[in-house]
């Protein structure tokens, strides 16, 4: 098989091809390894792994010749460089965490490994996961492998933002630069980049995915998830990165079921609810008529489509950024420059504090951090984190009453495409509004997912999102597939590896 | 109350305890706690809080605290809530301590003091949160540089906080070796203060008699009972001078300098902390089960006040005797097993001769080369008549001295009593006869000269002539009967 044909491949197909012998883990890994080094322009890696992919890879093809394949044998994935990687550096993108080599392994990253997965790098982000366009990176803004059309209403051809925070992630599944890549997802870093970048992201629900290990940004909404080219293949990746584990005591102890098997093409009887509080000001049409579009297939095959309502909706988005930075501003204070990462050497240790953090961490860390100290300080506590948790309190009801009504929630997943690189970073309001559609789940510590499921005017993609009932993945995973065989998203963006002729 | 210039004042004090867990791990990390290891090398990556890792609560510490919330007669909170107490220091590598602020894990509760004119006291114990400890900084290691050691770092403490119901050093000094027996008793903490395993804030504050309380001061990390007790009697004395010299006091966080014997302030109010507690998100509430509850509750063991109780009734001891021995779990257990057939004579060995040999000796009762087991069969053996209680000090001393059993030493050294009537009139009539003159003195009407022929019998029976017999029979032979 050619490269670029072997790159084309999904995670089910690979898996069965590896399978059947129909090529090797080695070639599969070199394949990779030279597509990571291909998209190298597109910034989607920190730090490419090429030697431990190939070493992983050889295990792979050892365990398959004796007929002991593993669930993920050979499946070569991106890791998003928040998972701690035992003896990898690793960087949160962040400039205070330089030179970092953890001496411990994630436990999702772990999972993967023990199911036979092969890890190809680790990839880029926004700094500790903070931002809507990977562009806060230390290591600089990574670059969607789409770029609008030529002539299209904008009219240029500028490199656009692949969406945040999970970018790396995101741009290395998109471009072909990695099969499948772990993200995390704390107010819609998965889900938005996914719909910006034409691929599968999922948010499973609080608890199904332990933390630990996963360099922490706002621990009550940080979810590790899968990002993959297709549902089945969310599905498949989900199973391996999920379960209870006893070091996260925010892990939920309940069996991991077969999601994959959750796939069965049939919805028909489903409720599927349309909340009208997300038909936001400002949002472009063409979403709008992309979402009643959804609605559209998902009633033709056989679901029930039903208006609902969500009242707190609106209130999501300043709770969320209450909340988030609150939870960051404690999470940072460990870079203090004492035991890891940059130090900056200074007379008294006050001074060394205030210099090495000021160094160490970009603007948007700062934001957030002075944010979040300042809504925990005596006197602000109640009027601000107090009055965000209640409302966070609200919203969970919100979702609660709907999940009366309805089995899923569907909704777009992001209220634009992809925007141009340097286009939203002078506001950072404006940029938080990308937010809007995927915080409330991260609220609700509920299940979500975004599908590609359509172009915009301009040529890029638009996800539409599936929201579902707490550890209830499998309805929106089947709900979600249906939704992807009826979109039929065949779009390849304009950069992919091995794409050489 | 104490007599200031313009009239007399009362002190009130509230007090912060600090008691570190028995636990053979942390509160959140199952690293060890042992005391003395070399620096750095009791320390997790939970501990020394590296990137993305979570704490995970340690049941046993949760048990230790909820027994000893028993202990105090407290309510057990089901629901409590780890908090995050945020500021910046390099011994605390989270840049968070996790502890428990708005719901903490024991609720109100008190302990009853025994006073030295034989009342009680009831002190109120305000609540008994669960917090890691902090690591220790080094500042004398090097001329520039300080050290961290992270050993202690996220060690399990109880902080126990008392109502402000004390109202003089003496009366702090009596509710902190309370509390210390308690949690001796429970095995919760092993209220060693050398080792930094009871460490205490002492809050304090002065009003006239009958007023409501004045602003207090808080004193920060005292770790003897001496030193608490200076510093509250030095901050006692600086406020009411300041008061009676017109000043007000302010409200602030101060240490005291034990080399001087003053307290003073700690930090300004331009740097007073704000610690921005917030619920830990890493960690669920805290729910604990009513019945495990109830299960601890009946698995208690005896405390001193119970104990106290039963020895009076039991024993027949005086409520002062009782309240000596029950103060260590040690003792009393001691006490007991020596009891025997005469408690009360036991009573009096433990209290008298044993403490004053371990004294001697800088030992612990359970160091004590004497066993409970020894003691008793001493007290049998002056009960039985086999020795007099005047040999039976020597042979306690010689059971000090060596560890053996007081039979062997008896039959060693040959001091089995002599109660043969005769052997006894014999050595009577020896000494009257040599002693002739002090006898016509006596009979003139030196009644005090008795002793001193009780004590020349003795001394020709080497001390073992039953003194019950020696008396009767010095008696009749003087009297001329």
């Amino acid at each position: 098989m050619s490269d670029g044909s072997l790159l084309a491949l999904t995670l089910a197909q690979a898996r069965d091809g590896l399978v059947r012998k129909s090529f090797s883990a080695r070639e599969f890994a070199l394949a990779y390894n030279d597509a990571v080094e291909e998209a190298k322009v597109l910034n989607a890696y920190i730090t490419p792994t090429p030697e431990r992919a190939l070493e992983m890879a050889k295990a792979t093809d050892a365990r398959l010749a004796r007929g002991e394949g593993l669930p993920l044998d050979g499946i070569p994935i991106a890791v998003k460089d928040l998972y701690c990687t035992k003896g990898v550096l690793t960087t949160a993108a962040s400039h205070i965490l330089d030179g970092f080599h953890p001496p411990y392994e994630s436990t999702v990253t772990s999972k993967l490994w023990q199911a036979g997965a092969v890890m190809l790098g680790k990839t880029n982000l926004d700094e500790f996961a903070m931002g809507s366009s990977n562009t806060t990176s230390w290591y600089g803004p990574v670059e969607n492998p789409w770029h609008r059309q030529i002539g299209s209403p904008k009219g240029d051809n500028r490199p656009l933002v692949p969406g945040g925070s999970s970018g790396g992630s995101a741009t290395a599944v998109a471009a072909r630069a990695a099969l499948a890549a772990t993200g995390t997802d704390t107010g819609g870093s998965i889900r938005q980049p996914a719909s910006f970048c034409g691929i599968v992201g999922m948010k499973p629900t609080y608890g199904r995915c332990s933390r630990w290990g996963v360099v922490a940004y706002a621990s009550s909404l940080d979810h590790p998830g899968p990002m993959v080219r297709t549902v089945r293949d969310a599905a498949i990746m989900l199973r391996a990165m999920a379960g209870h584990d006893p070091k996260d005591s925010t892990s939920a102890p309940v069996p991991v079921p077969n999601f994959e098997a959750a796939l069965t093409g049939d919805i028909r009887g489903l409720r599927v609810g349309i909340p009208k509080e997300y038909r936001v000001d400002g949002m472009p049409a063409e979403i709008e008529t992309l979402w009643r579009q959804g609605a559209e297939w998902l009633r033709s095959a056989g679901a029930e489509v039903v208006d609902i309502s969500l009242p707190m909706t609106k209130y999501a988005l300043p709770a969320y950024y209450i909340i988030a930075p609150a939870e960051a501003s404690s999470n940072l204070a460990r870079y203090d420059g004492v035991r890891f990462g940059l130090r900056v050497e200074r007379g008294t240790l006050d001074e060394m504090y205030e210099v090495t953090r000021a160094a160490g961490f970009g603007a948007e860390v700062r934001r957030r951090v002075l944010i979040g100290t300042y809504v925990l300080s005596a006197g602000y506590y109640d009027a601000y984190y107090l009055k965000a948790q209640r409302v966070r309190t609200l919203i969970m009801r919100d979702f609660a009453k709907a999940f009366e009504q309805v089995d899923c929630i569907l909704t777009p997943t992001a209220p634009s495409a992809a925007f141009a690189i340097g286009e939203k970073t002078e506001d950072p309001v404006a940029m938080y509004l990308n937010d809007v559609f995927t915080v409330p789940a991260n609220l609700a510590g509920l299940p979500a997912i975004s599908i590609p499921a359509g172009l915009s005017g301009e040529g890029l993609p638009l996800g539409l999102q599936i929201s579902g009932r707490a550890f209830d993945e499998e309805t929106v995973l089947r709900v979600a597939e249906v939704l992807e065989r009826a979109a039929e998203f065949r779009h390849v963006p304009s950069f992919v590896a091995g794409d050489r002729g | 109350m104490i007599e200031g210039r313009t009239g007399p004042w009362e002190t009130v004090i509230g007090l912060e305890v600090h008691a570190q867990v028995i636990s053979k791990a942390k509160l959140f990390s199952g690293a060890a706690t042992d005391f003395g290891a070399e620096p750095n090398t009791q320390v997790s990556p939970v501990d020394a809080a590296f990137p993305g890792m979570l704490p995970v609560i340690n049941r046993f510490c949760v048990e230790q605290a909820v027994k000893t919330g028993l202990g105090l007669n407290a309510k057990i909170e089901l629901e409590s809530v780890f908090e995050r107490k945020n500021y910046f220091y390099p011994d605390l590598p989270a840049g968070y301590q996790i502890s428990q602020y708005q719901q903490p894990v024991v609720g109100r509760g008190k302990v009853a003091l025994d006073m030295p004119d034989g009342t009680t006291r009831e002190i109120g114990i305000t609540r008994l949160h669960l917090e890691q400890d902090a690591g220790k900084s080094l500042h004398d290691q090097h001329p520039t540089l300080s050290y961290v050691d992270l050993n202690r770092a996220g060690v399990a403490l109880m902080e126990i906080v008392s109502e402000p119901d004390l109202r003089s050093a003496e009366e702090a000094r009596i509710y902190l070796r309370k509390l210390r027996s308690i949690l001796r008793y429970l095995g919760t903490c092993d209220g060693n203060m050398e080792e930094g395993s009871l460490r205490c804030d002492c809050n304090v504050s002065v009003r006239r008699p009958g007023h409501p309380y004045g602003i207090r001061c808080e004193i920060k990390n005292l770790n003897s009972v001496r030193f608490v007790m200076q510093a509250i009697e030095y901050e006692a004395r600086r406020q009411i001078e300041l008061l009676e010299e017109g000043g007000v006091i302010d409200q602030q966080t101060r240490l005291f300098d034990s080399a001087r014997g003053i307290t003073r302030p700690m930090r300004s109010k331009e740097e007073a902390h704000d610690y921005r507690y917030f619920p830990d998100p890493d960690l669920l509430p805290l729910v604990l089960d009513p019945e495990w509850v109830e299960r601890l509750r009946a698995e208690l063991p005896e405390l001193p006040d119970a104990k106290k109780v039963r020895f009076v009734s039991t024993y027949g001891l005086s409520s002062d005797d009782a309240s000596v021995l029950v103060a260590e779990k040690e003792t009393a257990l001691f006490f007991e097993r020596a009891a025997g057939h005469d408690p009360k004579a036991a009573a009096n060995w433990v209290m008298g001769d044993l403490f004053g040999a371990l004294n001697r000796l800088g030992v612990g009762i359970d160091e004590s080369p004497v066993s409970a087991e020894q003691l008793g069969a001493l007290i049998d053996l002056i009960a039985d008549g086999t020795i007099s209680g005047r040999l039976g000090k020597d042979v306690f001393a010689e059971m000090v001295a060596t560890g053996t059993d007081p039979a062997a030493i008896i039959e060693a050294k040959g001091l089995r009593q002599v109660t043969d009537e005769g052997a006894i009139a014999a050595a009577i009539d020896t000494v009257l006869a040599a002693q002739a003159e002090k006898v016509a003195e006596y009979h003139a009407g030196r009644d005090k000269l008795y002793g001193f022929f009780v004590g020349q019998v003795m001394r020709a029976t080497q001390g073992k002539a039953n003194p019950a017999l020696v008396n009767q029979l010095l008696k009749e032979k003087l009297s001329g009967k």
